[in-house]
C-alpha cells in the first residue's frame, strides 16, 4: 500500500501528461487522415482510427504493468531481453511475412507484430547495462567492442530484414556514447563527414577541397602558427597546383582540378613535416593529416556515389539534396508531402479540412507521413506546437536523466531520449524534404499497435526507473 | 554525478537546434512560400470541361437541318489504371485484348498522368451498360460530348462538317483545346463563333484515383456552358433535296436565289455526300474514301468552286452593256450568214433566220450578233482607245459581281475570271490589240472563267432590273435574328433600269418561242425567263447550262443548273430548272411534266461516261 503511495508520488506526471498529449494528438490526426464519411464515429474498430484506440488502451495497460514490475528487475533481466529480441529477429528473418518490401512482421491470425520495434528497448536496457559496469572504459578496445557488439547485432539482423530505417536508429547512441565520456571529437568528425559528404554531392569534389585548405589555414592560425609561415606555405600550395595546371594543360593528362590539389599537397607533404619537425609546431602536423583524410574521404564519397551506388539509391540522395528535381519519380512522396504541409498555411485548413491528406495524395499518411496531416489542418501553429511538446518531452528526459543516482537509470535515459530524438528528427525531416524517405514512425503519433507498445515500453521502464531514482542499481 | 554532466547541454542543444531548422523550414513552407497552396489546388482540383451545345440548324421553313447527339469518348489516365479484368472489359466496349494494350501503351506514350481519349463514341446503349461498371476500372472515365445529326442526308456542302481542332486553330484561338471540335468547311466553318457557344467549366475536389469528392469551393470557379445560337438559313430542304434528286448520277451544280433578298433557295453540287459520313468515327475513313475519288470528286463543292466558261448565257451581259453604252437599241439588226465572218476570222452560228432584233437574237443564241455588238463596244470611238472601252466594259461586266468574290457567307468561295486590258496586251504582246483578238469573249468563250454562283446572281440581277443582293446563306442568327447588315445593302449594277426588259423579253422567247431552245423549261400559268448555254469542254462531251427566273413580273427565283457533259443546255439543265422552278412556285410538278421529270431522273451522265472510259 505504502509502496503504491511513494510510487504515485514518485513519477513524473510531467513526462506523462506529455505522453498523453501526444498519443491522444496521434489518435485524432491519425481519424483525420483516413476519415471517410462512411465511418464517421471515431470509435469505429473496422477503421484505423478505432483500432489505434484499441492500441491505446493496450498501451496504458502495457505502461501500468510496466510500473507495477521492480525497476531492479530491468536491470537484472537486461542480457536476455535482449538476447530474445535477437533471437526474434533471427525467427522474423526465417518465420516472418513481407509488409512493403521488408520482412519484418510476424503474422498471428489477423495480428501483425514487428520485433524491430521492441528490439529497440531491449538494446537500450543492455546498452545501460554494460555502460554502467565498473570495469566499462570507453576508451579501452574491449569496452568499445562489445559495445559495438551490443548495437550492432541487432542493426544488422534489422538491416537485413530490409528495413534500413529501424536499422539506422541505432546510429543515435552515439550521442549516449557521448555523455558516458566518448571524445566530442569522434562527434565533430561525424557531423564534419555529414557535411562534407552533401557538400562533395551538391557541389564538386574540388569546391569541398578549397573549403578543407580554408578550414586549415584557420586552424593553424588557431594553434599559434604564425600567419606569416601559414602565407609561405599556401604560397608553396598555390604554386605547385599553378605549375601542375599548366603541365595539365599542355599535356594529354586530362586531370580533374580535385586531383591537381591533391597531387599539389602529396608533393609538399615531406618539406612541409620537415619543416614543423624543424620548427616543434607538431599540431601542425595532425592539421597536415586532417587536410589528407578529408580530402580521401571526400575523394571516396564522390567515388562511392558514382561509381557503387545503383542509380535508384542515387535518385533518393540526388532527391533529397536537391540536385535533381523528380516530382512524380522518387520524389513523388516528399513532395506531395510538402504541398500537405506547406498548403496549411499560418493556422491550417481546419480540422478534417485537409484536401491533400484526404484524398489520399500523400501516401503512407496514417503512418510515416501523419505529420502531413498535422501541418495541413493545423498549420504552423499546430505543427509548431507538436514539435515544441516533442522538443518538451525529450529535454525533460534529458532532465530526468540527469537526476538519477544510479548510471543505469541515466544511460538508460538518454538512450530513450536519443531514439525518440531520432525517430522525430527523421520523420518530421523526412516530411518537409530535409531528411531521406526511410520509413520510421513518429513515436506516439503514427498508425500501428508495434510502434505505440514499443515507445510506451521504451518511455514507462525509464519512468519505473525514475520513480526509483534515489535507489542505486546494480 | 559523472565528470560529463555537462554535456547534456550540448546533446540538449543538438536537440533543440534540430526542432529551431523544422520550425525554420515549416514556417517557411507554410508561411512564406505560397507555391504549394497552388499546387495543393491543382493537385486536388479535377478540371472538367462543360460542353456547350452546339447551336441547331434550321432551314427556311423552320425545317431542322442539324442538331445534337450525346456521344461518349472514353477517357484514361494511366497512371490511374489498376489491373482489371481484361476479358469484361472487352466485352463491355466489344474491342480485342491487343486492341486495349495498344490502346493504353498509346495514352502512356502521351501522358501517363494526364487524361486522354481511350476510346471515342461509343454508342449510348454501351455506355449505360458501361457506366454501371465504370467503378471496376480505376483510371478510365467518360467524357460527354455531341455529335451533329442530319434528319435530312442533303445540303452536306452548304452545312459543311466539324473536325478535331489542330495546332495552328489551338495556336491562333486559345478558347479551343485539344480534343475539341471546330466547323472545318460550309456553314460549320463560318458561323463557328455563334454556333459553337461558349465551353463552360466545372472545377471538383477529387482525390489521388480522381474521384470526385464533391464541388470545388462550393462551385465558385464553375462557369456554366453557353449554349450556341441557333441558326436559320435560307436554304429550302425540299428543294434542295429534290434538286439532288434531279441530279444523281449527274456532275454538276445548282444555284437557285431569291433576287429580291438574295437568299440561296438551293446551292448543291453533285455527286455529294450524306453529311452523316462526316460524323463520328467513321469520319476519317469516310473523308480519305471520298477525298481519293479522283473522277467525282464529291468533296469538290462546284457551286462555289467549279469555274465555267459562262458560254452564250454571257450574251445576256453583252446585250445589257450594249444597251448601255447606246451601241445598240432594241431594235438593232445585224445579218448572220451561218457566222460571223471578217477577212480569214469565222465565228461560226447556226441556221437561224437573219437579220434578227435583240429579242429574238437571244432567242436564238445568234453568235454573229454578239460578235459584231462586242467589238462595236470595244471599237466605239468615245473612249479613244480598245483598251479603255475594254476598261470600261469591264467595269459594267464587274458590277454584276463577275470577277471578284461576292462576299457571301459561305468560305472557299472563288472569283473566277475576267481579265483586265493588260491581260490582253501581254498574251497578245501588243499595247494596240484589236477587238477581233478577243472577239470569242462575246460570246463567253476565251479566258473567262464564272462559278455557278457568279452566274446565278446575274440572273438575280436581271430579275431586279438592275440590283442585287449579296447571295447569302443564313436568314437570321440566334433569338435577335440579326446578320450581317452587308446582306440587307442593295447592290446596283452599271445598268440602268430600262434597259433590262428588252433582253428579258429575249429570255421570255428562249422559254416560250416557237423554236426556242428552252421550251422544256416552261410551266402552265408562270412566265419563266431563260436562256441555255454550253460550255465547251475538250476534255470530253460539252456541258449543258441553263439559267432562269419566275416569274417574269415579280421573280420569286432565279437559276443556275450546270450539268457537265450534258452536251446542249436544251437537253437536260433546262428541263431540271424548269422542274425546280415549278416544284418552288407550285409545290409539286403538275402531272403533263411527270414524264420530264421521270427522264431527269433516271438520266445517268456518270455510268456512260464510265463506260465509254472502259
Ligand atoms: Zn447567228
Amino acid at each position: 500500500m505504502n509502496r503504491r503511495v511513494s510510487l504515485i508520488k514518485n513519477l513524473d506526471w510531467i513526462t506523462i501528461m506529455l505522453y498523453a498529449m501526444l498519443v491522444f494528438l496521434g489518435w485524432i490526426n491519425i481519424y483525420a487522415a483516413v476519415y471517410n464519411e462512411d465511418h464517421q464515429s471515431i470509435f469505429d474498430a473496422t477503421q484505423r482510427y478505432g483500432k489505434q484506440l484499441i492500441w491505446i488502451g493496450a498501451a496504458f495497460f502495457i505502461a501500468i504493468i510496466i510500473l507495477t514490475i521492480e525497476s531492479k528487475f530491468y536491470s537484472a533481466f537486461a542480457y536476455p531481453t535482449l538476447i530474445l529480441m535477437v533471437v526474434l529477429l533471427l525467427a522474423v528473418l526465417v518465420f516472418g511475412v513481407k509488409v512493403n518490401g521488408a520482412r519484418s512482421w510476424f503474422q498471428l491470425g489477423t495480428i501483425r507484430f514487428q520485433p524491430a520495434e521492441f528490439a529497440k528497448f531491449a538494446t537500450n536496457l543492455a546498452i545501460a547495462r554494460y555502460l554502467s559496469q565498473h570495469n566499462f572504459k570507453i576508451h579501452k578496445i574491449k569496452s568499445l567492442f562489445i559495445t559495438g557488439l551490443i548495437l550492432f547485432t541487432p542493426a544488422v539482423l534489422i538491416l537485413m530484414q530490409n528495413d534500413t530505417g529501424s536499422a539506422l536508429v541505432y546510429s543515435i547512441f552515439v550521442l549516449v556514447l557521448y555523455r558516458e565520456g566518448l571524445s566530442g571529437f569522434v562527434l565533430f568528425l561525424a557531423l564534419l563527414a555529414a557535411i562534407f559528404f552533401v557538400l562533395t554531392l551538391i557541389y564538386s569534389s574540388f569546391t569541398v577541397a578549397i573549403l578543407i585548405i580554408a578550414i586549415a589555414a584557420v586552424s593553424l592560425k588557431m594553434i599559434g602558427v604564425q600567419v606569416k609561415q601559414i602565407v609561405i606555405a599556401f604560397g608553396i600550395l598555390a604554386g605547385s597546383f599553378g605549375t601542375l595546371w599548366l603541365i595539365n594543360k599542355g599535356t594529354d593528362l586530362q586531370l580533374e582540378n580535385f586531383s591537381l590539389v591533391v597531387i599539389a599537397i602529396l608533393l609538399n607533404t615531406i618539406p612541409f613535416l620537415v619543416h614543423i619537425y624543424r620548427q616543434k609546431i607538431t599540431k601542425a602536423a595532425m592539421v597536415l593529416l586532417m587536410v589528407i583524410g578529408s580530402l580521401f574521404y571526400t575523394f571516396s564519397v564522390s567515388y562511392i556515389f558514382n561509381k557503387i551506388l545503383e542509380p535508384h539509391h542515387q535518385k533518393r540522395i540526388n532527391e533529397l539534396l536537391g540536385i535533381q528535381s523528380d516530382p512524380y519519380g522518387a520524389g513523388y512522396n516528399v513532395n506531395q508531402s510538402k504541398i500537405a504541409i506547406g498548403s496549411g498555411g499560418f493556422s491550417g485548413k481546419g480540422f478534417l479540412n485537409g484536401t491533400q491528406t484526404k484524398f489520399n495524395f500523400v501516401p503512407e499518411q496514417s503512418t510515416d507521413f501523419i505529420f502531413c496531416t498535422v501541418g495541413e489542418e493545423w498549420g504552423f501553429l499546430g505543427s509548431g506546437v507538436v514539435l515544441l511538446l516533442l522538443l518538451g518531452l525529450i529535454l525533460r528526459l534529458l532532465f530526468l536523466a540527469e537526476r538519477q543516482r544510479s548510471s543505469f537509470s541515466r544511460i538508460y535515459g538518454y538512450g530513450v531520449a536519443a531514439i525518440l530524438f531520432f525517430h522525430i528528427a527523421i520523420n518530421v525531416g523526412m516530411t518537409i524534404g530535409l531528411a531521406p524517405v526511410i520509413g520510421i514512425p513518429l513515436p506516439f503519433f503514427s498508425y500501428g499497435g508495434s510502434s505505440l507498445w514499443s515507445f510506451t515500453i521504451l518511455l514507462f521502464i525509464f519512468l519505473r526507473l525514475d520513480a526509483n531514482r534515489l535507489e542505486l542499481l546494480r | 554525478m559523472n565528470n560529463y554532466s555537462n554535456r547534456r547541454f550540448i546533446i540538449g542543444g543538438i536537440f533543440a537546434f534540430v526542432i529551431l531548422i523544422f520550425l525554420i523550414r515549416l514556417f517557411n513552407i507554410q508561411i512564406v512560400n505560397d507555391q504549394y497552396k497552388l499546387s495543393a489546388e491543382s493537385n486536388s482540383q479535377r478540371r472538367v470541361t462543360q460542353y456547350a451545345a452546339r447551336g441547331l440548324i434550321y432551314d427556311r421553313n423552320g425545317e431542322l437541318l442539324v442538331y445534337n447527339q450525346a456521344a461518349y469518348d472514353i477517357m484514361i489516365i494511366p497512371r490511374q489504371v489498376k489491373i482489371f479484368d481484361t476479358l469484361d472489359f472487352c466485352n463491355l466496349l466489344g474491342i480485342e485484348k491487343e486492341d486495349v494494350i495498344k490502346r493504353i501503351r498509346k495514352a502512356k506514350k502521351y501522358s501517363r498522368y494526364r487524361s486522354s481519349i481511350f476510346m471515342k463514341q461509343i454508342s449510348s446503349e454501351r455506355y449505360a451498360v458501361l457506366q454501371e461498371k465504370l467503378y471496376k476500372f480505376p483510371g478510365f472515365f467518360v467524357q460527354t460530348r455531341t455529335l451533329r445529326k442530319y434528319p435530312h442526308h442533303n445540303a452536306a456542302h452548304t452545312l459543311g462538317y466539324l473536325g478535331e481542332v489542330n495546332d495552328k486553330h489551338i495556336k491562333r484561338d486559345k478558347y479551343y483545346s485539344k480534343g475539341d471540335y471546330i466547323g472545318k468547311s460550309g456553314l460549320e466553318n463560318t458561323y463557328e463563333s455563334v454556333l459553337r457557344g461558349a465551353k463552360g467549366l466545372k472545377v471538383y475536389w477529387v482525390d489521388v484515383y480522381n474521384r470526385i469528392k464533391g464541388s470545388f469551393h462550393d462551385g465558385d470557379l464553375d462557369k456554366n456552358a453557353v449554349e450556341g445560337q441557333n441558326i436559320t438559313t435560307t436554304l429550302d430542304i425540299t428543294l434542295q433535296e429534290y434538286g439532288e434528286k434531279l441530279m444523281q448520277n449527274k456532275k454538276g451544280g445548282i444555284v437557285a436565289i431569291e433576287p429580291n433578298t438574295g437568299e440561296i433557295l438551293v446551292k448543291l453540287s453533285s455527286p455529294g455526300y450524306d453529311p452523316e459520313m462526316f460524323v463520328g468515327r467513321a469520319m476519317s475513313e469516310n473523308y480519305r474514301e471520298l477525298a481519293n475519288n479522283d473522277t467525282l470528286r464529291p468533296l469538290f463543292d462546284r457551286s462555289m468552286m467549279a469555274t465555267y466558261a459562262p458560254g452564250s448565257i454571257f450574251k445576256l451581259v453583252q446585250a445589257l452593256i450594249a444597251l448601255q453604252e447606246g451601241i445598240i437599241t432594241p431594235h438593232t439588226r445585224f445579218k448572220c450568214h451561218n457566222g460571223y465572218h471578217v477577212g480569214r476570222f469565222t465565228q461560226k452560228c447556226h441556221h437561224h433566220k437573219s437579220p434578227l432584233d435583240l429579242k429574238e437574237s437571244i432567242q436564238h443564241s445568234c453568235n454573229a450578233y454578239y460578235a459584231q455588238t462586242f467589238r462595236n463596244i470595244l471599237d466605239a470611238p468615245r473612249f479613244g482607245s480598245v483598251s479603255e472601252s475594254y476598261t470600261n466594259w469591264r467595269r459594267h461586266i464587274t458590277s454584276f459581281g463577275f470577277g471578284g468574290r461576292l462576299g457571301t457567307d459561305l468560305p472557299s468561295e472563288l472569283t473566277g475570271f475576267i481579265p483586265k486590258a493588260s491581260y490582253h496586251a501581254k498574251q497578245l504582246k501588243t499595247k494596240n490589240w484589236k477587238s477581233l483578238n478577243i472577239v470569242s469573249m462575246a460570246i463567253g468563250q476565251g479566258p473567262l472563267l464564272i462559278t455557278p454562283l457568279q452566274m446565278a446572281n446575274m440572273v438575280s440581277c436581271i430579275a431586279n432590273r438592275g440590283y442585287y443582293y449579296i447571295p447569302h446563306i443564313v436568314k437570321s442568327i440566334g433569338d435577335d435574328g440579326i446578320i450581317d447588315p452587308k446582306f440587307l445593302e442593295k447592290q446596283q449594277t452599271t445598268i440602268d433600269p430600262k434597259y433590262f426588259e428588252p433582253v428579258i423579253d429575249g429570255m421570255d422567247l428562249v422559254v416560250h418561242g416557237e423554236d426556242g431552245t428552252g421550251r422544256s423549261a416552261a410551266i402552265k400559268d408562270i412566265r419563266v425567263c431563260g436562256k441555255t448555254g454550253t460550255v465547251e469542254n475538250p476534255h470530253g462531251d460539252d456541258h449543258s447550262v441553263f439559267v432562269a427566273f419566275a416569274p417574269r413580273e415579280n421573280p420569286k427565283i432565279a437559276i443556275v443548273v450546270y450539268v457537265e457533259n450534258g452536251v446542249w443546255g436544251s437537253r437536260y439543265a433546262a428541263p431540271i430548272s424548269g422542274l425546280m422552278i415549278e416544284k418552288y412556285l407550285k409545290g409539286k410538278i403538275s402531272k403533263n411534266k411527270k414524264y420530264l421529270e421521270k427522264r431527269m431522273l433516271d438520266a445517268d451522265l456518270i455510268h456512260i461516261e464510265k463506260d465509254k472510259e472502259e
